[in-house]
């Protein structure tokens, strides 16, 4: 990997507007500016249509001899099939007020990247083939046929979206280019254009059930390992239930949490509570991902992986399912899911909390609970004991993932547990969170690691934004209640705010949660020595029945 | 920018000087007929294309708090949940341009220009919201033209335009509003570089064409001062069906109505449709209750994934191996 510039020099760098209309401007690949192609072999596996070998950086990519005629047809078949897309190519009034909402074009100045003009790129192909004023008029209304170089420019741009919505949420129609995104996206699939680092996990997803292609039994072993660390922080040693039938709760989570610092110690929070709790759950090693890279691909693919979670929890016999932290994972949950693989099998019912008895009635047809609904729900019925002066040693901000928060509307639950499990917890500034929260920059499978100076770029808001409260309110630390952004964010924060640390929310819950007969604790779960833990007796006390 | 402006001049131009040389009924009789089916069609057909394709997903961009636990106060209309949720984020979308409202402007600040600030920024917001509403009152009011008697709520908005009382005649401040609001759109569109950088043709024209109806009506008012007996029995002509002659008429009436009926014309097949879509939008018109209630997708796809049993037989020795239930035990899992 290049090394990055400076911050300032990142910001200084960026190109002011060119003279030329963006009509004539040919796209750039240089290496740093695009996600490495899909291999041949991983695509062929996935039944994609054309799999072929091809670089982004050679003038041909070896798009299939009647691509253009595969293309045309594939978007005139989504126009079909999605009313969002017809409307959305339709009505944009061009007002710009998306323009500035995309962290991609804060961080780039690349034109092309303002919402809207990523939309118009798809838009000026759909005026000339889907309106008679396009066809009469031509580039003079801004509508162009399509070559080599406009799939390429395609490609480009959907890879420089992360999905996230912000312009949605602005637009004064609605206009979501995160649904134009997926839409191209897919289109891109059907001359055999896909990145590496989306299909290899889908690939991963697919066949061993998560996203690192881990197997059956490793992937036991390293919960177990994770299991005997909990164990050394707090002196009990949480139940690791797998594959087992008839337990009442499937537990699914993004099973990068079972394997990435710093996702692993949500993840062992996940555990501690759930022991605390007693819970009648399981995991599965066969719906082991709750993260769906299919939604980075097309419709199709996000239902195909996301068909075992109903799939297991037929053959488990699990009455729910409780969804771990997870943006993306959310967003097909929430929005896709019942859809895509409803209903729901017979053996599921309503959930209902075990332990307070509140009955998820907004989950009722999916009967898939978000973990921080369920933790709320706990913290407002009494059920837990903490001692939030064990996370006194950070004074932390919540990020909003994009998901959660513009396709799910999930702010508050995160807050309500936040606050009782820490005793420093400050906003970042008010137009940088909850609906109107800015992308970790890499989301929707661009975390790669060769679009490093790209990702610091699209970073640039919500850097800036932790920066600001870093600087004034001494902010230590981020939560998050998102896989990705614990992956993607610990660079970020590297970058942007040096010496912000990262983490699930549960991870700080099982740092305060008092368990029953748990030793005295002396570190948190990363295993780092807690600050001042003599004093804490008194506040261990206060805080109980928080 | 240059060429929408030249285009809606000559528009204007051609009628003025076709009805001055005696093709009048053309441009007031037969053009605003014709303006008005193709209007009228083109909107109902561009309505009827966007209603064939499906709804295949529950999409609503949620713009606040989700419904959930008891204790956790539901933004009710930014993330509605029921029909009368979203019923009343239409009507704030609608009538007040509620995501408008939201509009930020994004700053480089500080010493280094490392800091970003989101200024609030209600410009847009302000005169499209105005420009709208004039529109609006304006078309209203020439409810005065097309019907007999004058209804009694036209004579009110008449009288409340007029109130400042000032000039004869009464100075109708809409039509003032209307001209600097349109002014104002075009000149984010010419100085704002963003924006000019994204507009097309298609954005200036329809916004020079306003201007020229606009300019048009406010010169048959206060300049070139139409005779409004004539051009009220002309009209009412035109509404029942049995024109009358437009003799005596000052042919800058005549640029007015071809203007307005160049809008008619251009509406249906251009961004101007986003009166009747944005009734349509998903991501708007939709509760977020997916969990609650499951959407159908009428062309879901038959399912199709990596099933248990093909799991269990990739891995069932070293599923076995660390003591994993299983379906089907391997032959020497018995030892
Ligand atoms: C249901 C009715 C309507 C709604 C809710 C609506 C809403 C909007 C909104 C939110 C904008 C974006 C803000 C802006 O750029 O000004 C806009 C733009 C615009 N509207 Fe409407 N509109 C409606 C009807 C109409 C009608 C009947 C016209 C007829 C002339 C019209 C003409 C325009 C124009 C020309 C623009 C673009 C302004 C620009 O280029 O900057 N709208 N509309
Ligand atoms: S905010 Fe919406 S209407 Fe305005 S330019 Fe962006 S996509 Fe188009
Ligand atoms: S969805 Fe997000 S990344 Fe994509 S264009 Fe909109 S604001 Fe930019």
């Amino acid at each position: 990997m290049a090394k990055l510039p400076a911050p300032q020099d990142l910001l200084a760098s960026r190109p002011p507007f060119q003279g030329e209309h963006w009509l004539d401007i040919k796209p750039d690949f240089v290496p740093g500016g695009f996600c490495y192609p899909a291999k041949k072999e991983t695509m062929e596996l996935l039944h994609m249509p054309n799999p072929h070998e091809w670089d982004p950086a050679a003038d041909d990519w070896g798009l299939p001899e009647n691509w253009e005629q595969t293309i045309c047809d594939a978007f005139a078949e989504r126009l079909e099939k999605h009313r969002s897309l017809k409307l959305f190519m339709d009505i944009c009034v061009r007002c710009g007020a998306c323009a500035d909402k995309c962290h991609f074009f804060l961080g780039t100045n690349d034109p092309k990247n303002m919402p809207v003009l990523r939309a118009e790129l798809l838009r000026s192909l759909y005026r000339r083939d889907h309106t008679m004023l396009g066809k009469l008029l031509g580039k003079t209304i801004g509508a162009r046929g399509w070559d080599k170089n406009v799939v390429k420019e395609l490609f480009c741009y959907a890879y420089q979206c992360t999905e996230c919505r912000r312009c949605s949420l602005f637009c004064p129609y609605g206009i979501d280019t995160a649904e134009i995104t997926m839409i191209v996206r897919e289109l891109l699939h059907e001359v055999g254009l896909g990145t590496h680092w989306i299909m290899d996990p889908v690939k991963n997803c697919s066949f061993t059930g998560n996203h690192l292609g881990i197997q059956p039994h490793s992937f036991v072993e390293i919960v177990e390992m994770l299991a005997d660390d909990c164990e050394t922080v707090t002196g009990i040693r949480p139940k690791t239930p797998f594959n087992q039938k008839n337990a009442e709760i499937l537990f699914i989570t993004p099973s990068g949490d079972v394997f990435a610092d710093p996702g692993i110690y949500t993840f062992m929070g996940y555990l501690m509570l759930f022991h605390e709790l007693d819970l009648d759950y399981t995991f599965s090693t066969y719906a082991s991902e709750g993260g769906n890279f299919g939604s980075f691909t097309s419709f199709n693919m996000a239902k195909k992986l996301n068909a075992k979670m109903y799939a297991e929890a037929e053959r488990l016999n699990a009455k729910w399912i409780l969804g771990g932290e997870c943006g993306h994972m959310w967003r097909v949950i929430n929005q896709y899911m019942d859809t895509y693989n409803g209903p729901a099998p017979a053996n599921m019912i309503l959930p209902v909390s075990p332990i307070t008895g509140t009955t998820f009635t907004n989950a009722s047809s999916t009967k898939m609970v978000h973990i921080a609904e369920f933790t709320a729900d706990l913290i407002h019925h009494n059920k837990l004991n903490f001692d939030p002066g064990r996370n006194d040693h950070i004074i932390t901000t919540f990020h909003d993932s994009c998901n959660p928060a513009r396709g799910l509307g999930l702010l508050d639950e995160p807050r309500y547990v936040l606050n009782a499990v820490c005793n420093n917890f400050v906003e970042m500034p008010e137009n940088t969170i909850r609906e109107q929260t800015f992308c970790c920059g890499a989301g929707s499978g661009l975390n790669t690691e060769e679009i490093m100076e790209l990702r610091m770029r699209a970073g640039m808001p919500r850097g800036n934004a932790l920066r600001y409260v870093q600087q004034k309110f001494g902010v230590n630390h981020m939560a998050c209640v998102c896989a990705i952004d614990r992956a993607t964010l610990p660079p970020l924060a590297n970058y942007w705010a040096p010496g912000v640390t990262v983490s699930g929310l549960h991870e700080l819950v099982a740092n305060a949660l008092v368990m029953k007969g748990e030793q005295k604790r002396t570190m948190d779960l990363r295993q780092e020595d807690l600050p001042g833990v003599e004093e804490d007796e008194s506040a261990a006390q206060e805080g109980e029945g928080e | 920018m240059f060429l929408s402006l030249l285009l809606v001049l000559l528009i204007g131009a051609v009628a003025w000087a076709g009805s001055a040389v005696g093709f009048a009924s053309l441009f007031g009789v037969a053009l605003p007929y014709l303006a008005l089916a193709v209007f009228i069609v083109g909107m109902v057909c561009r309505m009827a294309y966007w209603a064939k394709s499906p709804v295949p997903f529950c999409i609503p961009t949620t713009g606040g708090q989700e419904q959930s636990l008891d204790f956790i106060k539901q933004a009710k209309f930014d993330c509605p949940n029921t029909r009368i949720g979203v019923f009343v984020r239409m009507f704030l979308e609608i009538f007040l341009f509620r995501s408008l409202f939201r509009n930020t402007q994004a700053d480089l600040v500080g010493n280094n220009g490392t800091g970003t600030v989101y200024y609030s920024s209600k410009w847009l917001w302000c005169f499209a919201l105005v420009f709208h509403y004039c529109f609006l009152l304006v078309f209203l009011r020439h409810f005065r033209f097309f019907t007999e008697p004058v209804p009694f709520w036209t004579t009110c908005l008449e009288t409340l335009d007029g109130v400042m009382q000032i000039g004869a005649p009464r100075f109708f401040m809409t039509g003032g509003i209307l001209l600097a609001a349109l002014l104002f759109l075009l000149g984010r569109r010419v100085f704002n570089e963003q924006l000019r950088y994204i507009s097309l043709v298609n954005d200036y024209f329809p916004l020079w064409l306003l201007v020229g109806i606009v300019c048009t009506g406010v010169c048959l008012r206060y300049f070139d001062k139409a005779e409004i007996a004539m051009v009220k029995i002309f009209i009412m002509g035109i509404t029942h069906f049995s024109p009358v002659s437009p003799d005596g008429i000052t042919p800058l009436f005549f640029a007015h109505v071809t203007l307005v009926s160049a809008l008619l014309l251009y509406f249906p097949f251009s961004k101007l449709a986003h009166m009747g879509g944005i009734f349509f939008s998903p991501t708007r018109n939709m509760a977020n209750n997916s969990r609650r209630v499951r959407h159908i997708n009428p062309w879901n796809p038959p399912k199709q994934y990596f099933t248990y049993a093909e799991y269990e037989d990739t891995y069932r020795d070293v599923m076995a191996e660390v003591g994993l239930p299983l379906e089907k035990e391997p032959d020497r899992a018995a030892e």
